[in-house]
């Protein structure tokens, strides 16, 4: 394989790199920190902060397979329950897998696309701070009690002003609207990103797959996050102002809820698994040593599936007596879904057929989404059938799906990826004996919490019990549950184990360890902040492994004394113009601060709307208020000197 | 003691189970062929020893791929039709029919059942409990007044929402004589898990004759204990929620205790109903069923044994 592209390059000079490291990294202190703009720093805090509310969850999640493990168990009580599977599912859902699979997007878009830096930093960095007071939010209210306890769904009218009585099932209504604020800022700067600052000559049909996956969730981000806005937004104000959106009393229907939410919800599935596909496109393809088979395909799969998934909530409502003839629209289409996930995994398939299989850590975890994700997928046709998700529906039947269907299509690429990237973001390899250890050991934990759940879901054990009678015969099979359940616990410590131990110890990383393809290993690992000296172009989809790397042209003619980048037109990513990128700033986090308590206020007091929207306005005010110094927009310069220039070797 | 698959999707008591349990079993052999040849073809190219990339292989695998694509898209059309066609065959019936209706009210955390008929006298109101002729259609109107909840008997159906402000319907028939147990579906609430509904499926001279006892009023006390008990019951507290026909107790928000002693389980399957489980119940409802709505009404040693006196007639 090729070396890893130069970064000492004969593109710049060592004052030209210096001066840029000087512009672009990050301010010190802990003024710099609460600023900081870089989208590895921003992304590295979302996976980080994501992972925490992951371990969190799955404490969660062992609890509630403690007490699930023997009939008649008082380990929690009914109300202590609630909460918890409620949290555990607002977690998984809002707090780890959407944001982290933005965060992994946050971090490597840019890298993979050779752009020096995220499109909106501060947006991004707002984002941010926004979705870890979201969690903090959620967690400090779990602490005093008043954890959401209406399911992670929150129906009405269990979540509505009359049955809902107290804060809980506002603090879940506050907490949705703060994460998905996060959300939609995030998806901005990513299909900005991935359409303007991408290096010259990527042109559309040349991104990495696991942009184009980044690129439809984040498409499917803006589209679906609106309706969940509505829905969170009419149920606050049904609980504190006495609208009606959902009083069927008062001319409204809880079915509108269900509607709201699902149209939302369910996109929001296939936003955690695309970036997670995506994942697997890299891995397979790398660690079969060839292009993935069938590109074309797999892009347009990943759009149709942007598509249709915006077509199939209703299979989440298929026993609320919805006429039969709209039903059937809805089954057609969630099984018509299939066709472009099958498509992807054929795909899949004869990229390994075709390549050499090397069975790296990452590869493992490649290999066991295909035996989860195809099984989840399988009972996911299942239940698009309206008379058999009649039996299996709010069963655990339909708990062992989407835990196939997430766990396999979202989770295993996440370590896989983990794996693989750890070396980028750090410098360092994990080990990668103990990191196969934990593979066997957590697709093992994982098929004997979940698999038996099938079985539990057809005797007849519906969702969201918190104890089952003993003559139901449903203890054994919860006991082997809660025992994997177990396994998994074990297998996750190893895992953060061994990234502790090699964050230490592990060895220093080749420039280009697992003989990638994409420009993220074009550069240093870690990164330098300004991601590549001399910028790199491309001209071909798998730039690292083309005969001419790392004989390319490079871009040369960005200013190193401010934060200027190059804007590529959308199709052909041909250079348009260079633009000034905003620098490190704390009124992000201020403004954050500011909506924080707007949000917070806003469940005590209507009026803490108005209140609160002065010091947010204020934060936003500085945020974009123009700085002495600072130069009017370079428009006017846009399509002057940028070039490209033939680097000798 | 019941049958072990008394809440089993795959043991079914009537022809909608049935027909779910064959398109269940259809469904379940597609998808074990299928995810057999997927995994099989997957360990076959991960443990190919060579690389091939020539022109002509690569061509050959867009063939299969597009095959094993279009493959795929038939088994779902397939799956389609068996879908659509057994919902029409577990829908409501096609011709006229004489169906017992049946209303089922969905309350925070007990069934209330109601036989209708044309001539009041002939109505009949129960709680938790639904007795059903074998070979007769059952047409169950579904309600819910407070939250949403879902009736689900899998023996003899999937389940069905009862939704406030919506009505609902289920048509089922059971051909298996059994006892069979329902439980509710969603998530409704704190004691969502005690939830359940005991469902006897019977000849139809044995509902007959469970009818029309049903029907008959509670029959006036007999011992000064058991007078006392009907004293403290349907002048006391307890008549603010339950009922017993033919006294002055008529709440509603409660499961009607006219026949208590003719059902098989307290507090919505919850508890047997016996003695000692009956005097637990009302002592302390809060430690069995924590959040449920019966308070506890604070009553002596004395009262309860006459209250448990008296429930104990209720047959």
């Amino acid at each position: 394989m090729t070396p890893p592209y130069d970064q000492s390059g004969d593109g710049l000079s060592n004052a030209e790199i210096e001066q840029l490291t000087d512009t672009w990294r990050e301010p010190p202190g802990l003024v710099g920190w609460l600023s900081a703009v870089d989208h590895k720093t921003i992304g590295l805090r979302f996976i980080v902060t994501a992972f925490t509310f992951f371990v969190l969850a799955g404490l969660l999640a062992a609890a509630m397979r403690v007490q699930l493990a023997r009939p008649d168990n008082d380990v929690l009580g009914p109300d202590l329950y609630n909460q918890v599977f409620t949290i555990h599912g607002t977690t998984m859902m809002f707090l780890f897998a959407v944001p982290v699979v933005l965060g992994i997007g946050i971090y490597f878009v840019p890298l993979m696309v050779g752009a020096r830096a995220i499109a909106f930093p501060r947006l991004l960095a707002f984002s941010y701070w926004m979705y870890l007071a979201s969690g903090l939010f959620l967690y400090t209210m779990f602490g005093l009690n008043v954890g959401p306890d209406r399911g992670w769904f929150s129906y009405v009218p269990l979540a509505g002003p009359e049955y809902g009585v107290g804060k809980r099932a506002d603090v879940w209504a506050q907490l949705v609207t703060f994460t998905e604020t996060s959300g939609l800022g995030v998806a901005v700067c990513l299909v900005v990103t991935i359409f303007k600052l991408r290096a010259p000559g990527m042109s559309l049909n040349r991104m990495p797959l696991f942009v184009w996956a980044e690129l439809v969730t984040a498409f499917m981000v803006i589209f679906s996050m609106p309706s969940v806005f509505l829905a969170s937004g009419t149920l606050i104000m049904d609980r504190l102002v006495g609208t009606h959106f959902y009083n069927h009393a008062e001319g409204g229907d809880p079915l509108l809820w269900q509607h709201l939410f699902w149209f939302f919800a369910h996109p929001e599935v296939y936003i955690i698994f695309l970036p997670g596909n995506g994942l697997v496109s890299t891995i397979v393809s790398t660690f079969s040593g060839r292009p993935a088979f069938g590109y074309t395909a797999l892009v347009l799969s990943l759009v149709s599936t942007g598509f249709i998934g915006f077509g199939v909530w209703v299979h989440h409502m298929f026993t609320t007596g919805l006429p039969q003839f709209g039903v059937s629209f809805f089954t057609a289409a969630s099984l018509m879904i299939v066709v472009p996930t099958g498509l992807q995994v054929f795909c899949w398939v004869a990229t390994l057929w075709s390549g050499h299989v090397r069975f790296a850590t990452p590869m493992l975890y490649a290999l066991g989404f295909f035996q989860v994700f195809v099984l989840g997928g399988l009972t996911g046709v299942m239940l698009a059938s309206v008379p058999l998700d009649a039996q299996l529906h709010d069963t655990f039947f339909v708990v062992a799906h989407f835990h196939y269907v997430l766990i396999g299509g979202s989770l295993f690429p996440l370590l896989g990826g983990l794996v693989y990237w750890f070396p980028k973001v750090t410098g360092r390899m994990l080990d990668e004996r103990l990191g196969r250890v934990v593979f066997w050991l957590f697709v093992v934990g994982f098929n004997v919490t979940f698999f038996p759940q099938h079985l539990l879901g057809l005797m007849g054990m519906p969702r969201r019990v918190y104890t089952y009678p003993a003559e139901m015969r449903w203890g054994t099979l919860n006991l082997l549950s809660s025992l994997g359940a177990a396994i998994m616990f074990v297998a996750l410590s190893l895992y953060l184990w061994n990234i502790v131990r090699a964050l230490r110890h592990g060895t220093p990383a080749p420039g280009n360890p697992w003989q990638a393809s994409t420009l993220e290993w074009a550069t240093t690992s870690p990164p330098p902040p300004y991601n590549f000296a001399p910028l790199p172009t491309v001209s071909n989809r798998e730039p690292l492994w083309s005969a001419s790397w790392p004989d390319q042209p490079i871009i040369t003619g960005l200013a190193t004394d401010r934060r200027e980048v190059l804007v590529t037109r959308l199709m052909d990513a041909d250079p348009d113009h260079r633009r000034e990128f905003p620098a490190p700033s704390p009124w992000p986090f201020i403004t954050a601060v500011a909506a924080t308590g707007l949000y917070v206020g806003s469940i005590f007091t209507p009026w803490a709307v108005l209140w609160g929207a002065i010091p947010t306005t204020l934060g936003v005010l500085g945020w974009v208020w123009p700085r002495h110094g600072q130069r009017p927009s370079d428009l006017a310069r846009a399509l002057g000197g940028a070039g490209t220039e033939q680097r000798r070797s | 003691m019941m049958p072990v698959d008394y809440q089993s999707a795959l043991h079914p008591a009537g022809p909608q189970a049935a027909s779910i349990a064959q398109l269940w079993w259809f469904m379940l052999a597609v998808c074990v062929v299928v995810y057999g040849l997927v995994m099989a073809t997957l360990v076959a190219a991960v443990f190919r020893a060579h690389a091939v990339r020539q022109a002509q292989a690569e061509r050959s695998l867009t063939r299969t791929v597009t095959t094993a694509t279009a493959l795929t898209t038939v088994a779902l059309f397939g799956i389609l039709v068996a879908s659509v066609r057994t919902g029409r065959a577990v829908g409501p019936p096609d011709g006229p029919v004489d169906p017992l209706g049946v209303e089922v009210t969905g309350y925070q955390w007990w069934w209330d059942v109601e036989y209708q008929s044309p001539s009041p006298p002939n109505t009949v109101r129960t709680a938790n409990e639904l007795h059903v002729p074998v070979g007769r259609p059952v047409r169950i109107l579904l309600a819910a007044t407070d939250v949403i909840h879902s009736l689900w008997i899998p023996n003899l159906h999937g389940k069905m929402d009862l939704i406030p402000g919506r009505r609902t319907e289920l048509w089922l028939q059971a051909d298996t004589p059994g006892v069979y147990r329902g439980q509710c579906a969603e998530f409704c609430g704190l004691q969502h898990a005690h939830m359940a509904l005991t469902v006897v499926v019977e000849s139809p001279a044995a509902f007959e004759q469970w009818y029309a006892a049903q029907k008959q009023p509670a029959r006036p006390s007999s011992t000064t204990q058991t007078q006392h008990g009907e004293q403290l019951v349907t002048r006391g507290p307890c008549a603010l929620c339950h009922s017993v026909r033919g006294t002055d107790a008529g709440g509603r928000p409660g499961p009607d205790l006219t026949h208590l002693q003719s059902r098989r389980t307290l507090a919505a399957g919850t508890l047997p109903n016996a003695r000692q489980p009956l005097e637990i119940w009302i002592t302390d409802p809060q430690h069995v069923k924590p959040g449920v709505k019966m308070p506890p009404v604070g009553l002596s040693t004395e009262e309860r044994a006459a209250v448990v006196a008296y429930l104990e007639t209720l047959r």
